[in-house]
């Protein structure tokens, strides 16, 4: 096999793209890179990187303004229907035929690439294989789970044995096994089939998987190499804190650490305090004299292995978008010393929650309390039934079956003063696209009873905590990804909810994006809010004081995320994240003494 | 007050987003003025310049005489003279003209031996209004023909004259059909500009998933509705009231009744409008159902209100439908303030229909507001 072969060129490649009466965005500028033929060559960076144009270049959907990029020693620009027939291409949002069966799909997709009928059988059996959905044949595309529906995607886009594949995020929203299946077809293909393979990824743990990563930023390449070699240039500046056993959670720690002079990220992993320093910070830690961690807050502070996504925190430029540790919110200024979570004032409850669409139950049989300070995740898989949840906690959705409260009340009947505790913010942006950043905010502030100067006030403190500020009087709709999140979190925090629920708030957010938000919640919850939030990123686990882990409408297990974890544990893997836990849990491995339902296991 | 703050912030929001869309703003503006002269200039039963083409085989005075009369109306223009009698089948069916005259070579001779000479019409059946109309006018040229060698003859023999046809239009003596329509254009212009505005309004808020935002907030659903009813209401007026102006002021149509009750007929109009288009909003889930749903009402309601067409030749299980049809009443009530020169008292009884019709919708809008998604 030739490993060498390059399949992929592109020289000084620029694209950009012209917005009506503005400055074009600058999606690519002057990039050059090659991806090499039998490996994985990982493309990562934050939204807006160019992730998404460089493929549509090279799958030949765009014409590049400037430079070249050939596949295959074909080039996009004129030869553009040579390469799509010699390439496979799965961006992210798949064109599956919804009403289709997954083997009407594969015929469908093996007509338009034109695979002869005699190699189809051979080929459909190999891929349904592989894919695992050979049980599925018949089944609607449409009624799959998200994760059998990117393979179903990967396979269609396979099935004409390519030479080269790209993949625009492919496991995005995916559960953890079907995740861990997909990169195992990719692997499975450049190993028998020798191809080369470009995929972008928003998970930056995916990028150690591959041979080499290229790391965009704002349309140029900020580096790039072999995983190995990104993570040798940290070695000696990552340290793991273990907090003492009954301190304050580790997010406490985290919120108090982040932004500090020297430090360069700052997250949970498994419990315990991961922090990447500045070299010189890391020489005074090793030697023992650091003011900012002090002896007494930890257990053990110790060296750690640096991993691809620290290597990316410390290479991407950040502006400090640091929440002002939402210290507005409250007086008192240092939330390390304790935590304020009281369970004992139970503020949202589920008990046996159930629904049904029809014959298909969305949700069944869900049951959790949360207490006051709390944040309490609901984790899971698209598709779980998190937001079937989430929707009727709010009173959005008719329950079926079982009782919610919130703040002692059942929000569907309750009336309007029930509903101004609570802030809510949804999956999609939903706020007025085409009324400017004040506006919304002062809409939304009147729809919760502030005016006056209290409004004034709270408007100004939202503009400063999330740094809206120069963007007042521009349309909430065209504001950038991150800050619309900023501006839905601010309007949903404006009124200073006892309650806050927040659906989906770090999807395709990118990493920058989601610590940043971490951070806020953190500061929250210190403050007494109670947080409700669902998300499909299993390492977000972490932030979290308990949650609940449901997969295809059942709960998995409930629990705060420590417990969790050690159901995972084995002597092959001593610390195990809550996505082995996810894996562990649905594929049924669960050893036979470990607790499962609402109050099973607590830490 | 503090609900009322909050009623407050939610109208100005309202108004704020249909402001600023320019999609909502031309719904405003553009259609309004661009229906009212369409159908101000286009729509019109009056039947004028209908292409016609003659086979005149008789050639003498009496046949010129009887042609030249028929080219004198307003209501004919000559396309073609034709020369043989098989092209009249070509004139007619390429549609080169809508009406054939045919004079029989003995058409003189038979007029001066005072047998009957027979005068043929062919007319285009496949407009059926524009033929008979055509051939009305046909008969009216011809007995005027008729009556003017009879006064002639009369004269010359001294004898004495028959009864005398005298008819007079009332409301509208000269039988102007654009009165007719322009008097209730305001109506129904404004009708399909509230209803796409209103019924867009909720869905577009689904759509976009700011209506979930709206229900977790405090507002009831009461004060949603109001909301959401009082820029439809607004516009819809401010159109109607500016087609009212328009149609005296552009088209001369008389204003004989009072503009108290103009406004008033509006206003109830308008609410009944509001609660159909929000009721059709608040079940549909994206702006395209809402739409669709939205002319699935407009076409039957103009069409089942009198508009054009009287509601005295429908069937009459249709009569009974149109009594559900809020367009039925303002259609009736425009036309009665315009020509008839109504007042409230006047028109009193075709509105309480419209508010019956009001208060039967807007509730169960409100309703769907919180209880459509399942």
């Amino acid at each position: 096999m030739k490993t060498t072969e390059v399949v992929l060129q592109a020289s000084a490649l620029g694209k950009s793209f012209s917005r009506k009466g503005k400055a074009p965005v600058i999606a690519l500028d002057a990039l050059s890179l090659r991806v090499k033929a039998g490996a994985v060559t990982g493309l990562v960076g934050p939204d807006g990187a160019g992730k998404t144009t460089l493929l549509r270049l090279a799958a030949g959907l765009l014409l590049p303004d400037a430079g070249s990029i050939s596949v295959l020693g074909l080039d996009s620009a004129s030869q553009a229907i040579e390469i799509q027939s010699r390439i496979g291409y799965m961006p992210q949002q798949f064109g599956l035929y919804q009403d289709l069966s997954v083997q009407e799909n594969l015929e469908l997709y093996a007509d338009l690439q034109a695979v002869p009928l005699s190699l189809r059988p051979s080929r459909f059996a190999e891929l349904l294989q592989m894919t695992g959905l050979g049980d599925f044949q018949k089944r609607r595309a449409g009624a799959l789970s998200g994760g059998m529906k990117q393979k179903l995607g990967l396979a269609c886009s396979l099935i004409k044995k390519p030479r080269m594949l790209l993949l625009d995020e492919p496991t995005v929203g995916v559960d953890p096994v079907s995740r861990r299946d997909l990169w195992q077809i990719v692997y499975k293909m450049v190993a028998d089939e020798g191809i080369g393979v470009l995929m972008a990824t928003s998970y930056l743990d995916e990028a150690d998987r591959c041979a080499e990563v290229v790391v965009l930023y704002e349309g140029r390449k900020l580096a790039e190499g072999t995983p190995a070699e990104f993570r040798d240039k940290l070695k000696g500046r990552v340290f793991t804190l273990t907090p003492p056993a009954g301190g304050p959670p580790p997010r406490l720690l985290q919120t108090h650490l982040a932004g500090q002079p020297g430090i360069i990220d700052v997250m949970i992993r498994s419990g315990r305090v991961r922090c990447v320093v500045e070299a010189e910070l890391a020489a005074r830690l090793k030697s023992g004299h650091s003011e900012l961690f002090p002896a007494a807050a930890y257990d053990k502070i110790e060296l750690s292995e640096p991993s691809f996504e620290d290597a990316f925190m410390a290479l991407v430029p950040k502006a400090d978008l640091r929440p002002k540790n939402a210290a507005s919110l409250s007086p008192e200024p240092d939330p390390v010393p304790g935590a304020v979570s009281r369970r004992d004032e139970i503020m949202v409850s589920a008990h046996n929650l159930t629904k049904n669409f029809g014959a298909f139950t969305a949700v069944r049989e869900i049951s959790f309390e949360v207490g006051k300070g709390e944040i309490f995740g609901l984790l899971g898989p698209n598709g779980a039934g998190k937001s079937t949840t989430f929707r009727m906690l709010c009173g959005l959705l008719k329950v079926s079956g079982g009782e919610v409260q919130v703040a002692g009340r059942d929000l569907r009947r309750a009336g309007s003063r029930a509903r101004a505790q609570l802030g809510y913010m949804a999956q999609v942006f939903s706020l007025y696209r085409q009324l400017p950043v004040r506006s919304n905010l002062e809409f939304y502030g009147r729809a919760y009873g502030l005016s006056g100067a209290r409004l004034r006030q709270r408007i100004n403190w939202a503009l400063d905590e999330f740094h809206l500020r120069g963007r007042e009087e521009s349309p909430a709709g065209l504001l950038p990804a991150g800050y619309r999140q900023r501006l839905a979190m601010a309007t949903a925090l404006l009124h200073e909810p006892a309650i806050l629920f927040l659906d989906e708030p770090t999807s395709g957010a990118d990493p920058l994006a989601r610590r940043e938000f971490w951070l806020r919640i953190s500061g929250f919850a210190a403050q007494g809010v109670t947080v409700v939030v669902t998300t499909h990123f299993m390492e977000e686990a972490e932030y979290c004081d308990r949650l609940l882990i449901m997969s295809r409408g059942t709960e998995l297990v409930q629990g705060a995320p420590a417990a969790i974890r050690r159901l995972a544990q084995s002597p092959e893997n001593p610390e195990p994240t809550v996505e082995d836990a996810f894996i562990v849990l649905a594929e049924g491995r669960l050893p036979a003494a470990a607790p499962t339902g609402a109050q099973g296991v607590e830490s | 007050m503090l609900v009322l703050r909050r009623i407050m912030a939610l109208i100005v929001k309202e108004f704020i987003t249909i402001m600023r869309d320019p999609k909502s703003r031309f719904v405003v503006i553009g259609p309004p003025l661009i229906q009212f002269f369409v159908f101000g200039y286009a729509a019109t039963f009056d039947v004028t310049r209908v292409r016609y083409a003659v086979l005149d085989e008789a050639r003498t005075s009496e046949s010129r005489q009887l042609l030249a009369a028929v080219d004198g109306s307003q209501h004919f223009r000559r396309v073609r003279n034709l020369t043989a009698e098989r092209q009249i089948d070509e004139v007619i069916n390429l549609q080169e003209a809508r009406m054939v005259i045919h004079l029989g070579p003995d058409f003189s001779r038979r007029l001066l031996s005072g047998e009957q000479a027979p005068l043929q019409v062919i007319v285009d059946g496949r407009n059926s209004n524009v033929a008979a109309v055509a051939l009305g006018y046909v008969s009216a040229i011809v007995q005027q023909y008729n009556a003017q060698r009879q006064t002639g003859f009369i004269l010359k023999n001294s004898s004495v004259m028959g009864p005398r046809l005298v008819g007079r239009a009332w409301f509208n003596a000269n039988l102007l059909s654009r009165w007719y329509i322009v008097a209730a254009l305001g109506g129904t212009i404004s009708m399909v500009v509230v209803m796409i505005l209103t019924s867009l309004s909720v869905a577009r808020e689904r759509e976009f998933g700011t209506f979930d935002q709206l229900l977790v907030a405090p507002f009831t659903s009461g004060e949603i509705l109001l909301a959401k009813a009082i820029p439809g209401i607004t516009f819809g007026l401010l159109d109607s009231l500016f087609l009212a102006a328009a149609g005296v002021w552009w088209f001369a149509v008389p204003f004989r009744g009072t503009i108290a009750a103009l406004i008033v007929t509006l206003f109830i109009f308008m609410l009944s409008i509001v609660g159909l288009g929000l009721f059709v909003s608040a079940l549909s889930t994206t702006m395209q159902q809402a739409l669709l749903g939205s002319f699935a009402f407009i076409m039957p309601a103009v069409i089942l209100s009198g508009f054009t067409t009287p509601i005295e030749n429908m069937p009459g299980w249709l009569q009974i439908a149109t009594y559900a049809n809020p367009m039925r009443y303002v259609v009736r009530v425009l036309r009665q303030i315009f020509l008839e020169g109504a007042d409230l008292s006047l028109v009193g009884p075709q509105l309480w229909p419209l508010c019956i019709i009001a208060a039967l919708i807007l509730p169960p809008a409100a309703w769907l507001f919180r209880h459509r998604s399942q």
